[in-house]
């Protein structure tokens, strides 16, 4: 399990649990988190799952795969070091205290 | 308060109710489903989840509990068997009768079966469209056995990398010419042959299928070339239709799926569809697809008209499929290429093949190679374009064609 706080373009804040084995998108969808739309369902198809990792964080996450790299960088003002798709993360406990913004629009 | 109803809970049903709450609609929704479930994805039934890799409740589209925070009453188990358009109201398979003042279809599509009188209804014989369907076949795939496949479009060849990766025997028949003649241009299907064959699957194109026979449980399958193959289970994969039954009895207009308008209205008042089961105006012609993201899209544009925007839907279609470790994706639609410019990858085993008419681009698949996708969807969505000669050239940038 981990605390994730998603940060909306507005500022607004979401701070929630989510389990293990799930994505950093599904823990959105799962409680209802507007700014992720993941048309795909992460299938690492759509990047409309994209968001800024808070720099501190940035180490910490498992590299990007090619695919993901690739789609990121025709993403909506994709970030070099901070963008990331959501649907690729997996959460577990090191995730904890997470904290991702997202952008201005997923298109 | 107004009643809202919406017929069909899946991928266009619950994407039409989010958006109806998202866009602060206070009207009383009601969303019904004839399957046991809530609205889930399908596009893992037939890659992650029919592998395994993929527990039910990470289908599901929402967790069961937004229903119901977001005041929409979910009525899953429940058919809708009757409209009546001008008493405004729907009949419930159980005589249950509830009024509305707006109605929405997203009834979605179903997979077409073999006839009873070649076996299609023998036992081991499965189609791929629900939860219902895979859960029932998932026992199936166990090493060794010996699976038919019969059809040779997306859903077949993704069932066919499944079972080839769980190590059975896999024999895919294409009555066809060839592989994925409907949808994807000769040098499409020559890759996923290619890969499918190097997987170990017996692929035969400009082959039917006569008959399955059996005791009960299917045995063994008859071919059109003269052969007879002895199979443990089939899978059927020959296209769906659109669910348009219902809208049909209420005389709404049919017409390659229910007619809609292009914002999405029906030939009834006060009655929408979206989703599989909708056909709409598209470039001077009329259109219906098949994917999650026209699903999504359209029953975004209805929700917003049904609270009175008065959007036409632009569909920039796109689909992806997953076979072993290749991800293609496709952006634009092909009907009316004349020719096809092979784009290489960066890496072996990848790249793109882009379908032009006279000069313009129409249509892109990917294989692994999400930069060649990505570039052609952001150039189609804008209506661009990108020279022949620029996407056969692998060390141009074609960046420089996306609008900014
Ligand atoms: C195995 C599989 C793999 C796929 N892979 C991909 C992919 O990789 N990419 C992609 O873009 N698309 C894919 N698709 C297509 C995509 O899933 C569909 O286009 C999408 O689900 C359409 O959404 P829909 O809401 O129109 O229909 P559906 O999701 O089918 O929902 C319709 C619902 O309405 C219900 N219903 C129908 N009639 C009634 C009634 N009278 N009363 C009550 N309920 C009713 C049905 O039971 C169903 O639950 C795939 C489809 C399948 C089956
Ligand atoms: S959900 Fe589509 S790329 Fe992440």
């Amino acid at each position: 399990m981990a605390k994730i706080t998603y940060i909306e373009h507005n500022g607004t804040r979401h701070e929630v649990d989510v389990a293990n084995g799930l994505t950093v998108m599904e823990g959105a969808r799962d409680n209802n988190i507007p700014g992720i739309e993941a048309d795909c369902g992460g299938a690492c198809a759509c990047s409309t799952c994209h968001v800024y990792v808070d720099p501190a964080w940035v180490e910490k996450l498992p590299a990007k795969d090619p695919m993901e790299e690739d789609m990121l960088d025709f993403a909506y003002q994709p970030d070099p070091t901070r963008s990331r798709l959501t649907c690729q993360l997996k959460v577990t406990d090191e995730l904890d205290g997470l904290v991702v913004q997202m952008p201005e629009k997923q298109i | 308060m107004g009643q809202i109803i919406v017929v069909g809970a899946g991928q266009a049903g619950a994407s039409l109710v989010a958006k109806l709450r998202a866009q602060g609609c206070e009207d009383a929704i009601t969303l019904i489903g004839e399957e046991p479930v809530p609205p889930y994805q399908r596009p893992p039934l037939s890659k992650a989840y029919l592998l395994g890799e993929m527990a039910r409740e990470r289908l599901y589209l929402r967790p069961e509990s937004f229903y119901a925070e977001q005041g929409i009453a979910l009525r899953t188990g429940t058919g809708v068997a009757a409209i009546d358009p001008e008493a405004r109201h729907v009949t419930l398979t159980t005589g249950e009768v509830l009024p509305f003042d707006q109605l929405a279809l997203t009834t979605g599509s179903s997979p077409i079966r073999l006839p009873a009188a070649i076996g299609g209804d023998l036992g081991g014989v499965y189609t791929v469209r629900g939860l219902a369907d895979v859960d029932a076949m998932t026992g199936e795939f166990s090493e060794g056995r010996r699976v038919l496949i019969v059809g040779g479009g997306y859903i077949g060849l993704e069932a066919a990398a499944v079972a080839a990766k769980k190590g059975l025997q896999v024999t895919l028949v294409e009555m066809a010419p060839r592989i994925l003649q409907r949808v994807a241009a000769p040098e499409t299907a020559d890759f996923f042959r290619t890969l499918h064959r190097s997987h170990g699957v017996d692929l035969r194109e400009g082959v039917g299928l006569d008959r399955l026979t059996g005791e009960g449980r299917v045995a063994a399958a008859e071919l059109s070339d003269g052969s007879r193959l002895e199979v443990d289970f089939v899978i059927v994969g020959i296209g769906i239709r659109p669910n348009t039954a219902l809208a049909e009895a209420a005389g709404l207009a049919i017409e390659n799926g229910i007619r809609t308008d292009a914002q999405g209205r029906t030939s009834a008042a006060d009655i929408w569809a979206a989703g599989d089961c909708a056909s709409f105006p598209y470039r001077g012609g009329r259109i219906r697809l098949e994917s999650v993201p026209n699903a999504i899209d359209q029953a975004e544009v209805v929700a917003a008209n049904m609270l009175g925007a008065g959007q036409a839907y632009e569909a920039t279609p796109w689909f992806w499929s997953d076979q072993y470790d290749v991800k293609l994706q496709i952006t634009g639609l092909n009907a009316g290429y004349d020719r096809v410019i092979r784009r290489p990858g960066a890496k072996e085993g990848t790249g793109s093949h882009w379908y032009y008419a006279g000069e313009q681009l129409l249509s892109v698949d990917a294989m692994s190679d999400p930069r060649a996708y990505m570039v052609a969807k952001k150039v189609l969505d804008a209506g661009g374009s990108i020279p022949a000669e620029a996407a056969a050239d692998p060390d141009a940038d074609l960046k420089i064609y996306m609008r900014r």
